[in-house]
């Protein structure tokens, strides 16, 4: 992997650069101490993979990313913890890591993103991935990746930025929306009702006039979405 | 009161003296740098330039070891964003501890 250090501490990137030596297959091809000179070197060379300081003078590490059109894998490098939230919003950005970085740390970064690039560099072959035949999710809640068993999610409901994903025994409230999520669920499970609500069709008990009963929760039907719920069943 | 340490320079070397060296020696450069253009911003009361330059300078601190230091350091820093300057003479007390360390520091 060909990796380039964008930070304006000098300190950061020997770090970011000693740590990348140690690890295989991955080669620091650049290091820049500001986001300019790096925006004018990936408009002519392609590169797998950036660590990027978020707080830097004049051009923070977000709008280094909103110039990008294609942008590479990210990992963030900072030492303030409050931009996680934000961060997760780009989906080029695999890791976050704190300063200063550890070793271990920096390992599992790296596990990661050559995760990710493997599903992409496989998205042709068989081990593409495919939100239809996926049997889990993995969600991200305060910085930890848990699994959800698609199978048990028995609705998804939408609060402001968040979405509660409620299972028969659990509920995880995540920062993401129903748009978001009904991308990686299997079509032929799950329906939208109602602009807040997404139901496994599975776990419906009985359904009356505008609403479903789900486990105990009662979910509103819109009059809109009502027709294509009424095509998923197997009336008698 | 804490003193400044490698620890966490040695933890990440793998036992590469040159690394520990070359990395100490980067610090050793910027850091004075550093220390300068934060008491510039201090002196014309330019809070926000001085909260970049400690956000910078906390970087050391924590990879020096200074754990209580760097706490303070990043109060200091969001203080000094709201032009509150109440932990200044705290941190200016740990920026002479670490250049007293990094002067003897062979």
């Amino acid at each position: 992997m060909n990796c380039i250090i964008i930070d304006d501490e000098q300190t950061a990137r020997a770090i970011i650069s000693q740590l990348c030596s140690e690890t295989n297959d991955l080669n620091v091809v650049e290091e820049f101490s500001n986001a300019l000179q790096a925006i004018k070197y990936l408009n002519q060379h392609e590169i797998d993979l950036i660590f990027l300081d978020i707080h830097m003078p004049d051009f923070t590490g977000f709008d280094f990313i909103e110039t990008l059109k294609k942008p590479p894998k990210i990992i963030l490098t900072t030492s303030d913890d409050h931009f996680a939230i934000q961060a997760f919003e780009y989906e080029c950005i695999v890791d976050y890591l704190l300063k200063p970085v550890t070793p271990e740390r920096f390992k599992k970064a790296i596990h990661k993103v050559a995760g990710e690039i493997n599903i992409l560099n496989n998205k042709d072959g068989v081990q593409n991935f495919d939100s239809n035949s996926a049997h889990d999710l993995y969600v991200n809640i305060d910085r930890r990746l848990i699994k959800i068993d698609i199978q048990k999610i028995c609705l998804v409901e939408a609060k402001g930025d968040y979405i509660n994903i409620k299972t028969e025994t659990d509920s995880f409230r995540v920062h993401s929306s129903l748009k978001k999520i009904k991308e990686k669920l299997p079509e032929q499970l799950f329906v939208k009702v109602h602009r807040s609500f997404i139901i496994n069709i599975e776990k419906i008990i009985d359904i009356e006039d505008n609403s479903v009963l789900i486990n105990k929760d009662v979910i509103p039907v819109s009059r809109s979405n009502r027709s294509d719920l009424m095509k998923r069943l197997n009336l008698l | 009161m804490e003193q400044p340490n490698i620890s966490y320079i040695q933890s990440m070397s793998g036992g590469d003296k040159n690394f520990e060296k070359k990395l100490l020696d980067i610090i050793k450069l910027e850091f004075p740098t550093e220390i300068q253009a934060y008491y510039n911003s201090m002196r014309i009361k330019n809070f926000n330039d001085a909260s970049e330059i400690v956000h910078k300078i906390k970087h050391k601190i924590s990879i020096l070891g200074l754990e209580e230091n760097y706490r303070d350091a990043k109060a200091f820093e969001h203080g000094l964003r709201k032009g509150d300057v109440a932990l200044q003479s705290n941190f200016e007390t740990t920026l002479m501890i670490i250049t007293d360390f990094l002067k003897n520091f062979k």
